[in-house]
């Protein structure tokens, strides 16, 4: 069936069964690769986006649940060529090793930091303990969220 | 004419991107390639190939062909230094691609080696990479020097500008004349003291694409006409595909076709099709679900009876025999230990672990009559061409391998040593159109190539001041069919070539056999082993009244290079043994890939038994760096890697197959477990070369069992940790 998204801003109209995980529509039906996959089963993280802000692993909600609210991906993040904080930050840091993650750490960093200006180590760890990283750059995640709170400080 | 690897749609696009205000151009043909369609790469008009490695453009931009791959490890930063290093060009004025598969394949491997595996790069490839830009600086001086008539020792190279008195002109002025130019001889290259770009840190090039999501993995690739296979192959590896029914999910939304994947008789190796089936269908999740709706029969085959278990009970049954004798010191060990005396005996192993890379194993291929294109994050392009090569009976000339970022390597090779490359040339030379291949997590790592279990058995006697006289240990590997392979060297590694200067020595392997396909991980052997010797060393030194690094500083006397980074250890962590009841500091020492790591571990275990890695202090001598910034990331990276494992790792096996195959149940090291992590060189420079990649992740697990020994008093001989009682009372 037809359903209507809100994706970066745009609308995306795709042809799929209501049960899709928003994922599958945003890589294979309209071709937005920045998002990851990784597991599947919400584990890993690698697929988060934003829903109206909040940080969501999109291999785990249907698509039929977000018709009707904001959808941001890693590539509408970057607002008019001007990088995120948390971008800008993740490359000072020089936080990603293979990269494959980052897309979903990158997310649900933008999202801890939207309701926490100035989070604490706990709450970092809290925040972040949902998106694995095989490659092990946690400690740069850390001061990557860091160094993107003092930007956005500044702003 | 010169060749490269760039498309001129890549080179535009690029350009673009260019002047958004990167500070350093880069670009990935591969990617980029698959963005728009299978052809042959295009030639760039505006950069003169010097030789195969490096191109010089009108403005001076120089772009450096990597021929190895991406994962993070900093290959395209790394070959990109040592490029500028030695043609003397402002580093701002470099970018990186990867090199051509097929002109490596097709003109007598120009590029030398195209695999990215054991830590080599720098520390083995360094003369020949270092050589190319060595070559290109002499030649741009020659052309220079026949221009001016004057001898090309006359000519000064520096930062992109031939000099010689008066006379200066541009490498860029001078690069068509270069390239056809022949040395008499080849120069040598530098020695370090003459570097003045190696050895500072550089930020990787790979960098600001990875935070955009415009960096472009293997699973990415999107071709037109292309349709999307999910596969499942029989669940205890190697068994047989009885029938599956298709008819019931055929006509479900965008299925296409199912297809049968057989293994070949007698072909086990590394890369082969097991037995299995793949649906195709308009979009992967479709197919996915197709998949896992069909009704499919197995026939799991006599190793259906395997469990861990049954592995365990195996083990130690070949530890009670003699095994194959690869270290035998001294007077004999085996003796003087059954002599009696104070001996100290123990028994250590560690279970299967798996890859787990974030990018699920995947491959894009598009077989046309003319050609093969394939995509694959692997870490061998040449391998995944020739599989590609032989699945589609096609001469490797006509087969194109674009070469990606990849979402993880840790020696898995990911597509390239695994059997999806095979599936997504059958599947794309019976549809005739491109098919891209994704495993679920669940095929990936119940299909992956595992590191391999093992046992060992240690045995030390007691000497004069409470040091060990007689050391002696047998181990079981276990590999696919006992397959020596990647047995031999690794079974050894850490326990037979320990350093420890014991005077008698005896060191026995089995190699144990498995169904389940066994390949190279990050820090193979010494990744395992390291856990187990460093861990009974502690043993051995605490049972002879000794602290555990005045033992190791004692039992490697007169070995420089242990002793630096030994005596380094001890001034940067300050490793004491008298910390309260539940905190503990524990360390450990091994060599491997080239170079010496050491790790200290501080720990806190609470009193019902959790664990917590505060710190890990890792000091290396890795002889150089090029890059210190990148090597002290792949440090932390490889810490994290095998703290993973040991902490809250292992794969169970039940009934021949693995039974945590997603996340959920194989546990992965999360952001809550990850310790602090100092780096510190202790670098000995000479003629010694060690890698970076692997080497300090093996030390860590002994550090984190011997801290938590101190907390506890608990001997930890086995991982992963979590699956002991740690608690104290």
């Amino acid at each position: 069936m037809a359903i209507a998204l809100q994706i970066n801003g745009e609308t995306h109209t795709v042809d799929t069964e209501p049960e899709t995980p928003l994922l599958w529509v945003l890589r294979d039906n309209i071709g937005l690769t920045g998002t990851k996959f990784g597991c599947g089963i919400a584990q890993c993280g690698v697929c988060t986006v934003h829903l109206d802000g909040q940080a969501v692993k999109s291999c785990a909600i249907p698509v039929s649940a977000a018709v009707g609210r904001r959808i941001t991906t890693i590539e509408g993040l970057t607002a008019k060529g001007q990088l995120h904080p948390v971008q800008a930050a993740w490359i000072e840091a020089g936080v990603p090793q293979c990269g494959y993650c980052q897309s979903g750490q990158i997310m649900a960093a933008a999202a801890l930091l939207a309701r926490r200006r100035n989070p604490s180590d706990q709450e970092i760890d809290a925040a972040m303990s949902g998106n694995l990283c095989r490659c092990g750059t946690y400690l740069r995640i850390r001061q990557g969220i860091r160094r993107a709170a003092a930007l956005m400080q500044t702003e | 004419m010169t060749q490269t690897t760039i498309s001129r749609r890549a080179f535009i696009q690029t350009s673009v991107a260019a002047g958004g205000g990167l500070l350093l151009g880069f670009h990935v043909p591969g990617a980029d390639a698959a963005s728009v369609e299978a052809h042959p790469w295009k030639t760039p008009t505006d950069g003169v190939e010097i030789n195969a490695w490096l191109t010089i453009d009108r403005n001076g931009v120089v772009t450096v062909r990597v021929p190895h791959t991406e994962m993070g490890q900093g290959a395209l930063t790394s070959v990109a230094m040592m490029i500028a290093e030695e043609l003397n060009v402002d580093w701002s004025k470099i970018q990186a691609v990867f090199a051509d598969p097929n002109r490596h394949l097709t003109r007598g491997r120009e590029y030398k080696v195209m695999t990215t595996h054991g830590s080599q790069l720098v520390r083995l490839q360094h003369p020949h990479i270092m050589q190319a830009g060595a070559s290109a600086r002499e030649r741009l001086k020659a052309a220079a020097a026949q221009a001016w008539r004057v001898d090309r020792s006359a000519v000064e190279a520096k930062l992109g500008v031939l000099k010689s008195g008066k006379r200066s002109g541009t490498y860029a002025e001078f690069a068509t004349a270069a390239a056809a130019i022949q040395l008499p001889t080849e120069p040598a290259i530098k020695t370090p003291d003459q570097w003045w770009l190696l050895g500072q840190s550089k930020q990787r090039l790979d960098i600001p694409r990875k935070v955009d999501g415009s960096a472009a993995f293997a699973i990415d690739t999107r071709l037109p006409g292309m349709v999307y296979a999910a596969v499942k192959c029989c669940p205890v590896p190697w068994g047989k595909l009885k029938s599956f029914s298709f008819d019931a999910v055929k006509q479900r939304p965008g299925v296409i076709a199912a297809i049968e994947l057989k293994a070949v008789p007698g072909k086990t190796a590394f890369s082969d099709m097991q037995n299995g089936v793949a649906i195709v269908a308009d979009t992967w999740y479709r197919a996915k679900t197709a998949l896992d709706l069909m009704p499919i029969e197995w026939d799991f085959g006599p190793a259906a009876q395997s469990s861990t278990e049954s592995q365990w009970a195996e083990a130690r049954k070949l530890l009670e025999q003699p095994g194959e004798v690869s270290n035998a010191t001294g007077a004999n060990a085996i003796e003087m230990i059954g002599a009696g005396g104070k001996v100290i005996a123990a028994e250590y192993h560690r279970p299967w672990e798996t890859h787990a890379r974030m990018e699920p194993i995947n491959a894009t291929v598009s077989v046309t009559d003319s050609r093969v294109d394939v995509w694959s994050p692997t870490q061998d392009q040449s391998l995944a061409l020739t599989l590609a090569a032989d699945q589609t009976g096609r001469d490797v000339k006509d087969v194109f391998v674009h070469t990606v970022f990849l979402g993880g390597g840790f020696g898995g090779g990911g597509g390239g040593n695994t059997a999806v490359t095979r599936q997504a040339a059958e599947l794309s030379r019976q549809l005739k159109r491109p098919v891209k291949v994704v495993w679920s997590r669940e095929e990936d790592i119940n299909h992956d190539k595992q590191r391999p279990p093992n046992m060992t058995a240690f045995k030390a006697l007691l000497g004069d001041k409470g040091l060990p006289s007689a050391w002696f240990t047998r181990s079981v590997w276990f590999t696919q069919d006992g397959m020596p392979r990647i047995g031999a060297a690794h079974a050894d590694y850490s326990i037979g070539n320990m350093p420890y200067k014991v005077p008698n020595r005896h060191h026995e392997r089995h190699n144990g056999k498995t169904h389940i396909p066994t390949a190279t991980h990050r820090a193979p052997g010494a990744g395992q082993h390291g856990f187990m010797t460093e861990s009974f060393v502690d043993e051995v030194a605490i049972a002879g009244g000794w602290n555990p690094l005045d033992w190791r500083i004692e039992m490697t006397k007169g070995m420089d290079d242990w002793q630096r980074v030994l005596l380094t250890l001890k001034e940067k962590s300050g490793f004491r043994t008298d910390l309260p009841r539940g905190e503990g500091m524990g360390i450990g020492i091994v060599e491997s890939h080239g170079s010496i790591a050491a790790a200290c571990a501080t720990v806190t275990v609470s009193r019902r038994g959790a664990l917590h890695v505060e710190k890990l202090v890792i000091v290396v001598d890795s002889g150089h760096v090029i890059n210190p910034l990148g090597g002290i990331e792949q440090c932390e990276g490889s810490a994290a890697w095998e703290l993973s494992h040991a902490w809250v790792g292992g794969l169970d096996l039940k009934e021949g197959r693995f039974t945590n195959t997603n996340f959920d149940t194989y546990n992965l090291l999360r952001i809550d477990q990850m310790p602090q992590v100092d780096v510190h060189f202790a670098l000995s420079g000479g003629s010694k070369w060690g890698g970076l990649g692997e080497p300090a992740g093996p030390p860590v697990p002994p550090a984190v069992a011997n801290a938590i020994f101190y907390a506890t008093g608990k001997r930890i001989r086995s991982t992963p940790f979590r699956s002991h009682d740690l608690s104290w009372s």
